[in-house]
């Protein structure tokens, strides 16, 4: 029987300068994909690469020259010896790698716990795989069991549900305050790399559009050609307040540039719809003042930071709810591959039984020429029913038995009591250990 | 009065509280499944209460409101008529946690205390009486469901407000939503208190032979319109939301609740219970 195998490095395994060694090799090809697909002692093969991590999954009959003829190709990448490669790397094997594929489709094993993109990313390795033929029937039940089992997490966890960056902490308040962002415009005031990061997502959640006041007018142009949006004048900005929504503020003043007063005398005109201010400035733009006023909210830079904290915490505990998940899943898939164990036996077990009812109906048929075609019909019912019924409970039992080892036992005992495996001599009882590994036809 | 009204009763109080109490579980937990359950619970007790209130009327030929116990008992069907039918259009789950222990609250109330059948008199059979009853009852349950949501705007902004967020402030829906709420059930339920009150002067007039007697119902119930009709105005004219029409709500509410329970039991007047 084929033995799943996943080998791999990460960040936490390997420096940045040996996982972008991996990331260079295949940015542009299939990566090593259709050299591991060439790799005679490989049966299935599946390669995932990202930033942060280089994954290996493979199925191989011969477990240790399977291992080893990886590590050769990863270290030919690498331009190095196997040696030189293998601190780097883990290697887990059956179950084992079962769970570290789910884990790593659900985020457990991310860099930033919970983060989305990583299941994308094993989506497209997959399709890249399927399309070389490279995955068979045992991988690709385990991937699409990875992609179930992630969204189960996803959704019966809190796993990814909080935020843990401050742009997205601010989208996931605004949507809070706002319910749907489809309709609400947001002014950006100021420049700087967080303020655009939070613009960006509040335009991919929904935000119509983004408006920019700056004090020097090209900066100001180039961010509203960057958000496709428009600028308003730096000195009538407070006057936008009647009509926007959201506001980021980003500027280097040293003093407030907004006024509680300011804000407070413009609630009757914008008929009291709620505003949220979003000041990432340090010093702080924006008057704290403002939080009092009904229907204003008002968030820093280290209200935001605050959140990020919280979430990142939470979602350390969740992951333990998400490790719970996958145990069960996993386990599932070993049952599910156990059955796909015992398949080959049941097989040949058939096969023997119809050659040998086949060859004596053909001897008892030749010698009884007298019959007519209705009874030699009964005859073929007949032998075919008093085989299947014998085979009927064997099989039966050769399919539920559950543990691995007992498995291994009883399929190898039915090879040798039907006597399926031809090539195989005769031997006698006590010579032949019964044994747990690779002398089975799979 | 008779067994299998009260087996009715039992039976619904029962449904009622199991679906609180998934409720309950369902802000801890957030499993849709238990959503669900929780839903088909409350689901269940209405139809037990709808039966039982039905076998009510074709016993006593009026509106089920000659006692206080039925009146409580019609107040909690209609809660948990509304809170459905809302679930159903509006998809709010975590709005029935709020609401769901008020209706088992009334069918407490609705059987701890003592009631007894008046007989039957003229007074209670009427096309008025019947579109007065049911529009107030149907009126004020759509006013529960504004008061439930305007506690849920209170709890949500004050957590966004003082940015420390507590269990609820993932469960609790957003402002606008909250918000949005309170401006549905208004729009639905201030109709449908007017026409009440309307029907209700009608009634009077055409019975007791005067539209007004100074009746301390009447007085709180009138004060209740002008606090909803006053939200509404505001609402409309000057966009009045968020904290101060969710303070309306609650507001407007406990007068309901005074006026409904408390007149009921301490005051005299013809919208007064006896008691045995």
């Amino acid at each position: 029987m084929d033995r799943i195998v996943l080998i791999g490095l990460n960040h936490k395994t390997a420096p940045v300068e040996i996982r972008e060694r991996f990331n260079i090799v295949c940015v542009d090809s299939k990566g090593p994909l259709s050299d591991l697909a060439r790799l005679p002692s490989l049966r299935e093969s599946f390669y995932l690469s990202t930033c942060n991590r280089m994954e290996v999954l493979f199925t191989t009959p011969r477990l240790d020259e399977g291992i080893s003829a990886v590590v050769g190709l990863l270290a030919g990448i690498y331009g190095q010896t196997g040696a030189a490669l293998k601190p780097y790397l883990y290697t887990y094997i059956d179950q084992d790698a079962v769970k570290h594929l789910f884990r790593v489709a659900c985020s457990l094993d991310s860099m930033v716990v919970g983060e989305p993109q990583i299941l994308g990313q094993i989506k497209d390795a997959y399709r890249q795989a399927t399309e070389v033929k490279a995955s068979g029937v045992i991988l690709n039940r385990l991937l699409h069991k990875s992609f179930s089992v992630a969204k189960r997490v996803r959704t019966e966890t809190r796993i990814g549900s909080s935020a843990v960056s401050i742009s997205y902490a601010a989208v996931e308040l605004a949507k809070k305050i706002f319910g749907e962002l489809q309709g609400k415009i947001a002014l950006l005031i100021g420049a700087g790399e967080m303020a655009e990061l939070a613009a960006e997502h509040l335009l991919t959640n929904g935000v119509e559009r983004i408006v920019v006041a700056n004090r020097t007018l090209e900066r100001a142009l180039a961010l509203a050609r960057r958000f496709n949006g428009s600028t308003v004048p730096w000195e009538e900005f407070a006057e936008e307040l009647r009509k926007i929504d959201i506001i980021i503020s980003s500027t280097g003043s040293p003093e407030p540039i907004l006024t509680s007063e300011q804000v407070r005398k413009r609630m009757r005109a914008r008929r009291n719809r709620p505003l949220f201010f979003i000041d990432i400035a340090v010093p702080r733009d924006i008057d704290p003042d403002v939080n009092h006023i009904d229907n204003v909210y008002l968030y820093n830079i280290d209200d935001l930071q605050g959140i990020v904290e919280i979430n990142r915490a939470e979602r350390i505990k969740e992951a333990g709810r998400a490790e719970h998940i996958i145990a069960g899943e996993a386990l599932k898939f070993d049952a599910w591959l156990r059955t796909l164990e015992v398949v080959p036996t049941i097989v040949s077990l058939r096969e023997k039984a119809e050659e040998i009812r086949e060859a004596e109906v053909h001897k008892t048929l030749s010698q009884l020429d007298s019959l007519s075609g209705g009874e030699i019909e009964a005859i073929h019912v007949l032998t075919q029913s008093v085989v299947s019924k014998l085979l009927h409970d064997p099989i039966l039992f050769l399919k539920r038995i559950s543990t691995r080892s007992r498995k291994d036992f009883y399929l190898d005992v039915a090879r040798k009591l039907f006597h399926l495996d031809e090539d195989q001599p005769e031997t006698e009882e006590g010579e032949d250990q019964l044994s747990l590994d690779s002398d089975k036809a799979s | 009065m008779n067994e299998s009204l009260f087996l009715f009763s039992i039976v619904t109080t029962l449904l009622y509280s199991v679906g609180t109490v998934g409720y309950l579980i369902y802000v801890v937990r957030t499993e849709l499944i238990i959503h669900r359950v929780a839903y088909a619970f409350l689901l269940a007790g209405f139809l037990s209460h709808s039966l039982g209130l039905a076998l009510l009327v074709s016993q006593i030929r009026q509106m089920p409101v000659t006692t206080l116990p039925q009146t409580f008992s019609l107040f909690a069907w209609a809660i948990v008529g509304s809170y459905l039918a809302f679930q159903l259009k509006f998809n709010i789950r975590v709005l029935g946690t709020f609401v769901s222990p008020l209706a088992v609250i009334f069918m407490i109330l609705s059987s701890a205390i003592p009631g007894r059948i008046i007989p039957t008199s003229q007074l209670f059979k009427s096309f008025w009486l019947t579109l007065h009853v049911t529009t107030i009852f149907i009126g004020n349950a759509i006013f529960a469901l504004a008061f439930c949501a305007g506690i849920m705007y209170l709890l949500q902004e004050r957590q966004i407000k003082t940015k420390s967020f507590g269990l609820l402030y993932r469960r609790l829906p957003s402002l606008e939503t909250l918000d949005s709420i309170n401006y549905v059930c208004l729009t639905f339920g201030f109709p449908l208190i007017t026409i009440g009150l309307i029907s209700g002067f009608v009634y009077a007039g055409a019975v007791l032979r005067s539209f007004w007697h100074w009746d301390p119902k009447e007085i709180l119930a009138v004060i209740t319109w002008l606090i909803y009709a006053v939200l509404l105005h505001e609402r409309l004219a000057v966009g009045w939301r968020g904290r101060r029409a969710a303070i309306m709500a609650i507001i407007g509410f406990t007068v309901i609740l005074v006026t409904f329970v408390g007149a009921s039991l301490i005051l005299k007047g013809h919208h007064g219970f006896r008691f045995g």
